[in-house]
């Protein structure tokens, strides 16, 4: 189970993710992220500091928007992420894909 | 045949014909009860019909009889005894015949609606009769006292028993007019049978006098009896029956209602059933019903038009109906509120009501008629309960549908397990420079853990460990995938940089977007004792060194196949290449492993894992796989694992070096 909240700073729009995303819930991003390039958000910063764990579903969603926001130059980062989690995103290799930051300053100045 | 053998003993004592007449009175009311209770679905026309007919045979044969008396009415034929007996006992044997079927198909109708006491009385009634059979031996003439008491006795059970008429309700209205029809027949024959008798009996030749007998009177004042009060009773009858049948019909409708989801129907039936029961419940001259549900938006019509029915909704003004077709109906079912006046052109009376399925509105139906004021509280509370039946015939329907999607869904997990068990290998490397251990267990949903080893050249091996993000189905699928890529670019002897290049290409074609595999590709050359390997974004392997005495991950970067769908994947690969030595140990293992919790929420770890391996690296690789297995077990309480997990062990052996060590230990 998962919350997903958007809220909007400046030119920044803030998804805040709490729980876990597995398959299930990873709708739930997926759904968010996609309404984001509806209304063609240009800078995305999602706080992971809730999230506890995440399957192959939810960086899946975050995968599969990878090349979509290189095409429409949206940018994306996000912060937050603890340790464990963050371990997941580095073993398979989307640290070097993603912008991951400590703090939501940090990813929004790397929006910049 | 015996009216004929008593015939030739007309001077014999008066016993012997009353004896034979009792004889046949006992076994026509034996053949009688035999064929009409036999036949259980005869209805009650059929019956009355059975009546008529049996009447009809038996009077002709009597208008022939009497057709000789007349033909020879001067000659000295009828003068004879013998003759005038013989005529009387064939119309005594008809009278009996007619009289006895008509009274066991009035038994039946009687006993139609049976009670404990209604049978008691029958009974009695039935045992009055024998007995007035055997009251007749005492030869006791008509209107003596001991005649009229036993005929006050069997009239009076009669007269209780006639007023057991319930069958004539279930008649519908033309078949009341048929039963009063045949009814009046059967007594109009029974009267001329009665004439007939009396006739007889004003001569003094007769051997037995069928009007001397208490048990004929009896039956005759029985049968006539309930010949007239079924008569008028179906006749009083005959106005109410169409309510009757109203009532009749919506009861049916009602179990045709609740019946949808037995009987296999679909939702549409159900709609179509509903709307025809509950027009015809209230007598209603048009109506609509419209439903959106998963299956798109329906509207079902009887006897309007399109623009009518835009006509109609617009001239609504009851703020309830009008929820209730705008699909928001919020308010408590009222059945004082859901019917009104509308101003259309063709209608004046309106019944609105919200179909509701587990408690949101799926449709609305909407019943018109030509009158003002034409529906009543009590139509309105017979249609809410035909739309509360189909409401729960509706959700039994989406009950099975859901069940029936979920077994599918079931058997499409079993297909796809076997499919992934099937991809794995079924033997391993077990040879003079490796011995190999694997375990892999699958939690009730397919998982995408997939592992594999082909040696492509003498003493070259390819290995694979690998997990695809997939779920059921589609990671049995993905695997298939994987499974062919591996076999296709192993046998080539790549090296596993080129691998995991190409295998990314490959990949790219055919993953869904969402979709990605982590795998890490091992090439085994135990002729130089290196092991190379590249890892895809799979969870790193652990290595023991038997030189160090130590347990190490196999750091490296990497990239999962399938997240980078161009050729600047590329740049993300990165090989590795690592020297072993005899008895050095290579674990691989799947995420399911480390993401293993226990309860309080902890996951297993790299760091658990790690000193797990520490602990039993000493050991044979189906020991090392024992005991990993088993700490994992006993850090998560239970003995089965949620995610699916795997779990690969090799344990290195030095073809020189080994020999030579062991030489020299020998």
């Amino acid at each position: 189970m998962a919350e997903i909240a958007k809220e909007k700073k400046d030119k920044v729009l803030l998804i805040t993710v709490v729980g876990e995303i597995d398959a299930g819930s990873s709708i739930f991003l997926d759904n968010a992220l996609k309404e984001a390039m509806d209304d063609k958000e240009k800078f995305i910063a999602v706080n992971l500091t809730g999230l506890e764990y995440i399957s192959s579903a939810g960086l899946g969603v975050f995968i599969s928007h990878l090349d979509e926001f290189q095409n429409e130059n949206v940018k994306m980062a996000l912060f937050g992420i603890n340790e464990s989690v963050r371990e997941v995103f580095a073993i398979l290799g989307l640290e070097k894909l993603l912008k991951i930051t400590d703090t939501e300053e940090e990813a929004i100045e790397s929006l910049q | 045949m015996f009216v004929k053998s008593y015939e030739m003993k007309v001077d014999f004592s008066s016993i012997f014909p009353q004896i034979s007449f009792s004889i046949f009175v006992f076994f026509t009311f034996v053949y009688y009860r035999y064929v009409i209770t036999k036949a259980d679905s005869l209805n009650f026309t059929d019956l009355l019909w059975k009546v008529f007919i049996t009447g009809l045979v038996t009077t002709l044969i009597s208008l022939g009889i009497q057709g000789f008396f007349y033909v020879f009415a001067n000659s000295s034929i009828i003068e004879s005894p013998l003759t005038i007996n013989f005529f009387y006992n064939i119309l005594a044997g008809l009278v009996i015949i007619f009289m006895v079927s008509t009274f066991v198909v009035w038994k039946r109708l009687i006993l139609y609606q049976k009670s404990k006491n209604l049978l008691q009385l029958w009974w009695f009634f039935e045992i009055a009769l024998a007995a007035a059979l055997i009251f007749d031996f005492f030869n006791n003439e008509i209107l003596t006292p001991y005649f009229n008491v036993a005929f006050l006795v069997l009239a009076l059970f009669s007269l209780i028993l006639v007023f057991n008429l319930k069958w004539v309700a279930y008649l519908n209205f033309r078949q009341k007019w048929k039963g009063i029809l045949f009814i009046i027949l059967s007594g109009i024959y029974l009267y001329h049978f009665f004439l007939n008798l009396s006739r007889f009996s004003s001569t003094d030749v007769l051997v037995i006098n069928l009007l001397d007998r208490v048990f004929v009177w009896g039956i005759l004042a029985f049968l006539f009896s309930y010949t007239l009060i079924s008569v008028l009773v179906t006749l009083f009858n005959l106005p109410t029956s169409s309510v009757f049948e109203q009532k009749l019909k919506e009861a049916l409708d009602f179990q045709k209602l609740s019946q949808a989801a037995p009987q296999g129907q679909t939702t549409d039936q159900t709609y179509e059933t509903l709307l025809d029961s509950a027009m015809s419940a209230v007598f209603a001259d048009a109506a609509w019903l419209e439903v959106i549900d998963d299956e798109g938006k329906r509207q079902m019509i009887r006897n309007l038009k399109d623009n009518e029915i835009d006509e109609i909704k617009s001239k609504i003004e009851n703020p309830i109906i009008q929820e209730v077709i705008q699909f928001d109906f919020k308010s408590e079912l009222n059945v004082n509120k859901l019917s009104g006046s509308v101003k259309a052109s063709n209608y004046k009376s309106i019944i609105g009501l919200p179909i509701l399925v587990k408690g949101t509105q799926v449709g609305y139906i909407v019943l018109l008629n030509e009158v003002s004021e034409a529906f009543n509280r009590e139509m309105v509370s017979i249609v809410t309960t035909f739309v509360n039946q189909a409401s729960v015939s509706l959700e039994n329907l989406f009950l099975i549908k859901e069940s029936l999607e979920n077994e599918r869904y079931k058997e499409q997990l079993k297909i796809a397990k076997t499919v992934q068990k099937s991809l794995l290998p079924t033997s391993l490397i077990n040879n003079d420079h490796l011995t190999m251990e694997a375990f892999s267990m699958a939690a009730d949903e397919v998982g995408g853990d997939y592992y594999d080893i082909l040696e492509y050249q003498k003493n070259k091996f390819g290995l694979i460990i690998g997990d695809v993000s997939g779920k059921g189905t589609s990671a049995a699928f993905q695997m298939a995938q994987m499974k062919g890529i591996f076999h296709s670019l192993a046998r080539q002897g790549v090296t596993p940089e080129e691998f995991n290049k190409k295998a990314n290409l490959a990949l790219s074609q055919c993953l869904n977007k969402s979709s990605f595999i982590t795998a890490t590709y091992f090439d085994i050359d135990t002729d130089s004792n290196t092991l190379q390997f590249s890892r895809a974004g799979h969870c790193p392997a652990l290595m023991y060194c038997t030189e160090s005495d130590n347990v190490e991950y196999l750091q490296s970067d990497g990239m999962g196949l399938g997240i980078l769908r161009n050729s600047s994947y590329d740049n993300y690969v990165h090989g590795n290449t690592v020297k072993y030595r005899e008895g050095d140990i290579l674990v691989l293992y799947t995420d399911g492993i480390t993401e293993a919790k226990n309860p309080d929420g902890e996951q297993f770890g790299n760091d658990r894992l790690k000193s797990s391996f520490e602990t039993h690296c000493s050991k044979s690789p189906n020991q090392i796989k024992e005991g990993i297995t088993n700490d994992l077990s006993d850090f998560t309480g239970k003995i089965d694992i949620d995610d699916d997990y795997t779990l690969v062990i090799i344990r290195f052996k030095d073809m020189k070096n080994g020999r030579n060590s062991e030489g020299k230990k020998g």
